[in-house]
């Protein structure tokens, strides 16, 4: 099989597949992924709403609650079984959440995601990010 | 017509894998099975498809020249649009890939008809073609590069760095990201430019309007899972890394539209080879804009270049001509006694 | 030459939205004056003997009929050439492959732009091929069929392309907007090799193909009447300048070749252009000669066929061979410096003989390094580089009557860019010269609409048409400036811009670049100037 320009052509496709195989080098070897595991508190069963509810909707309930308490004022949050919490991630979250390494980073540095909570509020134990 | 038969074809897909990995609960196939096949054809299609050209010569060199060419040493040489070098028509082909030159050209006819005045013709410039390419394309690449977090372990430094400055707006939790909207609103104005100029809808095909329903179902199933069903990021990066690293497994409770989406993507991914879409390998190849305007300079060899095609022969003219040529005074190679 | 409406008539029947009807569905309109005359069934014939495998079927037909009588297995040639040249040309193959109908080439074309046809949009015209690629060639196509723009070839499609691949003149500009750069003028080539495979063509370009290869030039001038019209401009040259100028032909043992297309020495106004080259080579001494068999410098196999075009092209190195010139130097002409720059060395540089060397202005010793593998320089690059050096004693108010434009050829601007040159020597000359808009020169220049074998009378309405856009630019800097003259460096622009300024922007007068460096410049011994080389009076000579 003769190809016309065939150097530059298939130098151009190995950058192709290396582009696109990349990831599968970059994991080669490695075990098998599986989800990182948090340290959960030892005291307390519940958390202020389910536990898949939780997983998925955290950042939109924290988001709520500083629009509610710094926006509006508003410093209880009733939650869907009808149990009273304060609006406080200091005083609610932190209380059985107070290292940020061991819960907090665990999936958002595996997924890449940084909130910006950490703009206005003090570090927890656990230190920075990383 | 065209559109709407390739909205429905679009919609099929989806309703496909609603009810493939939905109600009937075929995870593992959606999951791993149609995503890795349809990998597995994206790349061998696309290398096929550039070696099917790399097979094709070049037998001339044709660029198309777009400014003034290398002349006297004091004459300006548009080096980016005339190159007649190696580097500089690597210059040409980075501003071509990169920023999209040409469509940067281009002008809008129009005609006014004046009563009683003379009519014009005028050229006005005309970039939202190239504005709409330039926001899909980007927000496109942006997207896709973004991804890469669901497929290593750990995270490299520059993607979460993309994945912070691509939601550095702040708004809704979780951030919106800007490549989201480029993506979804350059293929949307795309699409309305397909539909709604004369022209454009005219000479459009399904070929056209189903990759770009496509892309925007990809898209928009991918913005439904992160800001509508908030599925759970954590499984989903379990399947994605099984993909990667063969470790099949699906952990349950993750949202339909995420096989929804994969299904779509493997859909375009498949398509890709065997469509317009390889404009993004082809543009690498077109010969009116990869190589050097150079050859009153050097020597380019046509493969196929048959020597037998020689031109009609001096000394076929003049013997056909011979009798007039003396009479007219006219120099020859054989007088009629010479010939006889 | 059917009578054509008037230009405000004929802008007004322009409508840019398109039709309900799809493309595919729309009937071919093939009455009078929408295609130009086919070839001769002897022109045919001599080609067929002379380069054969390239033309066929000669017969007596006429696009009008019903019967094109093409022969029985036509459709297998045509999708065998087809395949053939998808495998020969890596262009043909890629520009049938990535074209995403963006739309941006829509409205480039002049032939669009003067007639609202949407398949003169360029994306439609390479649609017409496409069609037939994805119907013939892919699995997609053959399954869908019309819905993604696929359909089998029939004899309405080769009908089709007929009509429009002869209503494009190969000038590329769509390819310039283009994002990957597909050029609609190497569709139509192959689409016209395709064409001349079963026999359908057109008469002016084959006669001219036939003339070419047989007496050197297009016209069929023979050698003695060749040398009859050079006579005869001597003497006018004499009756102008006092001077009587020399012009060798087919003389041996000269520097250099000169060869300009056969236009420039028959035809109004290209002789005039003539005269200024023949002055110029008396001002400075120049040492060349020209030559009747190699008596044609435009190429018709450029739109004709690949290998008819290496055939016509060869001739140059054959002549500098055997004349032992050391270099050759090209008139002004468009389609000739698409070959030579393009095309030339590619094809026939092993026929150069070992006495052709890298070319050197024997006057000013500039090296034309730009030029060391074909050996040819391109006259306004040759003057401009005298004209640089102070080497020629120019009298610009010789031309004081003149407000000038200056029109970019297609191919010397989009095939080679050939732009500051030309117009370096134009101001040197003239006082008065004005641009015309910034989207309608350089290389975006509007073509002439009779390039590429398209500059006959039976077709002009279409020709009309497609000038609109350089019509209506030259008018607007008519309107504005007062330009009354359009210069030019191509021997068909020569031909067809003159019928395109009279009924365009009538009033302006079309030359050649040397026909005004002819009149400005000083020749050693000359007699009082009195008039131009057209034989006007010059300015400040008018009778009372």
């Amino acid at each position: 099989m003769k190809l016309y320009n065939g150097g530059k052509i298939i130098t151009g496709l190995v950058i192709f597949l290396c582009v696109f195989l990349a990831p599968f080098a970059y994991n080669a070897g490695k075990a098998a992924y599986s989800q990182p595991k948090v340290q959960l508190p030892k005291d307390e069963k519940e958390c202020i709403e389910s536990k898949e509810y939780m997983r998925t909707n955290h950042m939109k309930l924290l988001n709520q609650w500083r629009d509610w308490a710094l926006r509006d004022g508003k410093r209880v949050y009733v939650n869907s079984k009808g149990k009273s919490f304060e609006i406080s991630l200091q005083n609610t979250c932190m209380k059985c959440h107070p290292n940020k390494a061991e819960f907090c980073d665990k999936c958002h540095n595996d997924a890449a995601v940084s909130p910006y909570c950490w703009d206005c509020h003090y570090q927890p134990d656990g230190g920075l990010k990383k | 017509m065209k559109a709407i038969f390739s909205l429905l074809m679009v919609l099929a897909l989806v309703v496909i894998a609603t009810v493939g990995a939905g109600a009937a609960q075929m995870h593992t196939i959606f999951a791993y099975c149609i995503p890795r096949t349809a990998f597995i054809i994206f790349m061998v299609g696309f290398v096929c498809k550039i070696i099917s050209w790399a097979k094709r010569p070049v037998p001339f060199r044709i660029p198309t020249t777009g400014g003034q060419q290398q002349s006297l040493p004091w004459i300006k040489q548009n080096k980016w649009d005339n190159p007649s070098t190696g580097p500089q028509t690597f210059i040409r082909m980075a501003l071509e890939v990169l920023t999209f030159r040409s469509l940067f050209r281009n002008t809008k006819t129009v005609m006014r008809h004046d009563d009683g005045q003379n009519p014009v013709v005028g050229y006005v410039s005309a970039k939202w073609l190239w504005l709409f390419a330039i926001m899909f394309h980007y927000g496109f690449l942006t997207v896709v590069v973004r991804h890469m977090r669901l497929f290593l372990q750990p995270v490299p430094a520059p993607i979460e760095f993309l994945d912070w400055a691509d939601g550095i707006l702040q708004i809704l939790a979780p951030t919106i990201y800007i490549s989201d909207m480029l993506l979804i609103g350059g293929a949307t104005l795309l699409l309305l430019r397909r539909l709604c100029a004369p022209k454009i809808r005219y000479i459009s095909l399904v070929n056209d309007y189903f990759p770009l329903f496509l892309i925007l179902g990809v898209a928009c199933s991918g913005a439904y899972m992160r800001y509508v069903a908030k599925v759970d990021i954590m499984g989903i990066k379990e399947v994605v890394m099984g993909l990667i690293t063969l470790h099949y497994a699906v952990p349950a409770g993750i949202d339909t539209s995420f096989y929804v989406h994969v299904f779509l993507v493997s859909c375009l991914l498949v398509y890709i080879p065997f469509s317009k879409l390889m404009h993004m390998g082809g543009v690498f190849l077109s010969p009116t804009r990869n190589m050097p305007n150079d050859t009153r300079i050097n020597h380019y060899v046509n493969p196929w270049n048959n020597p037998a095609i020689k031109p009609h022969s001096y000394a076929a003219y003049e013997d056909e001509f011979r009798e007039h040529m003396l009479e007219a005074g006219l120099p020859l190679e054989k007088t009629p006694e010479q010939k006889a | 030459m059917a009578k054509i409406m008037k230009p405000d008539e004929l802008i007004k029947s322009i409508n840019y939205t398109p039709p309900a009807e799809n493309w595919l569905d729309l009937p071919n309109d093939l009455s009078p004056g929408r295609w130009a005359y086919p070839a001769k069934k002897n022109k045919v014939e001599y080609l067929m003997n002379e380069l054969p495998g390239i033309f066929a079927n000669p017969r007596d037909w006429s696009p009008g009929d019903v019967d094109w009588k093409l022969p029985s297995d036509w459709k297998e040639i045509v999708v065998n050439g087809f395949r053939e040249r998808l495998d020969k040309y890596r262009s043909l193959k890629v520009f049938m492959d990535v074209c995403v109908r963006c739309g941006a080439c829509a409205d480039k074309c002049h032939f669009f732009i003067g007639s609202g046809d949407p398949r003169n949009m360029p994306v439609l015209r390479a649609e017409l091929m496409r069609s037939v690629y994805r119907g013939e060639f892919t699995l997609a196509g053959k399954i869908l069929g019309k819905l993604t723009g696929a359909r089998v070839l029939e004899e309405d499609v080769l009908k089709e392309w007929f009509l429009y691949f002869y209503q494009c003149t190969e000038c590329r500009r769509c390819s310039l907007f283009c994002p990957y750069g597909i050029d609609t003028a190497e569709v139509t080539m192959m689409a016209r090799e395709l064409l001349h495979l079963v026999g359908v063509n057109i008469n002016w370009i084959l006669e001219p193909v036939s003339n070419c290869t047989r007496t050197g030039n297009h016209l069929g001038i023979q050698p003695h009447a060749f040398k009859d019209i050079v006579d005869f401009m001597l003497d006018d040259i004499e009756t102008v300048t006092g001077k009587r100028v020399k012009c060798p032909l087919n003389e041996k043992g000269h520097e250099i070749l000169f060869i300009t297309p056969s236009g420039d020495v028959f035809a109004d106004p290209g002789i005039y252009t003539f005269m200024g080259y023949l002055i110029l080579f008396d001002a400075i001494g120049l040492d060349f000669t020209m030559s009747t068999y190699a008596s044609e410098g435009g190429n018709f196999g450029l739109f004709t066929n690949a290998d008819v075009m290496k055939a016509l092209n060869g001739k140059m190195y054959a002549e500098a061979n055997r004349l032992g010139c050391k270099w050759i130097l090209g008139g002004e002409c468009g389609h000739m410096w698409r070959v030579v720059n393009q095309y030339m060395d590619t094809m026939n540089g092993d026929l150069q003989g070992p006495q052709m060397k890298t070319p050197v202005s024997p006057i000013t010793g500039t090296v034309f390094d730009n030029a060391k593998a074909t050996k040819m320089v391109h006259i306004a690059e040759f003057t401009a580089d005298l004209i640089k050096h102070g080497k020629l004693k120019l009298d610009k108010s010789r031309n004081a009557d003149i407000n000038a434009t200056f029109h970019d050829s297609c191919n010397p601007a989009r095939a080679m860019g050939l732009l500051d040159e030309p117009r370096y020597v134009l101001k040197n000359v003239v006082d008065n010269f004005h641009e015309m808009p910034d989207n309608t020169i350089r290389e975006q220049t509007f073509c002439c609409a009779g390039g590429s074998g398209l500059n006959t009378d039976e077709i002009m309405e279409i020709r009309m048409r497609g000038g609109l856009p350089r019509g209506n630019a030259l008018r607007y800097v008519q309107q504005k400036y007062g330009v009354n003259t359009m210069a030019c460096v191509c021997a068909i622009d020569r031909a067809t811009l003159v019928p395109l300024a009279d009924y365009w922007a009538p009033g302006v007068k079309i030359t050649g670049l040397h026909e005004l460096v002819g009149n400005a410049l000083i020749l050693d011994g000359e007699g009082e100037r009195t008039m131009n080389l057209r034989q006007e009076p010059l300015p400040g000579m008018e009778e009372e």
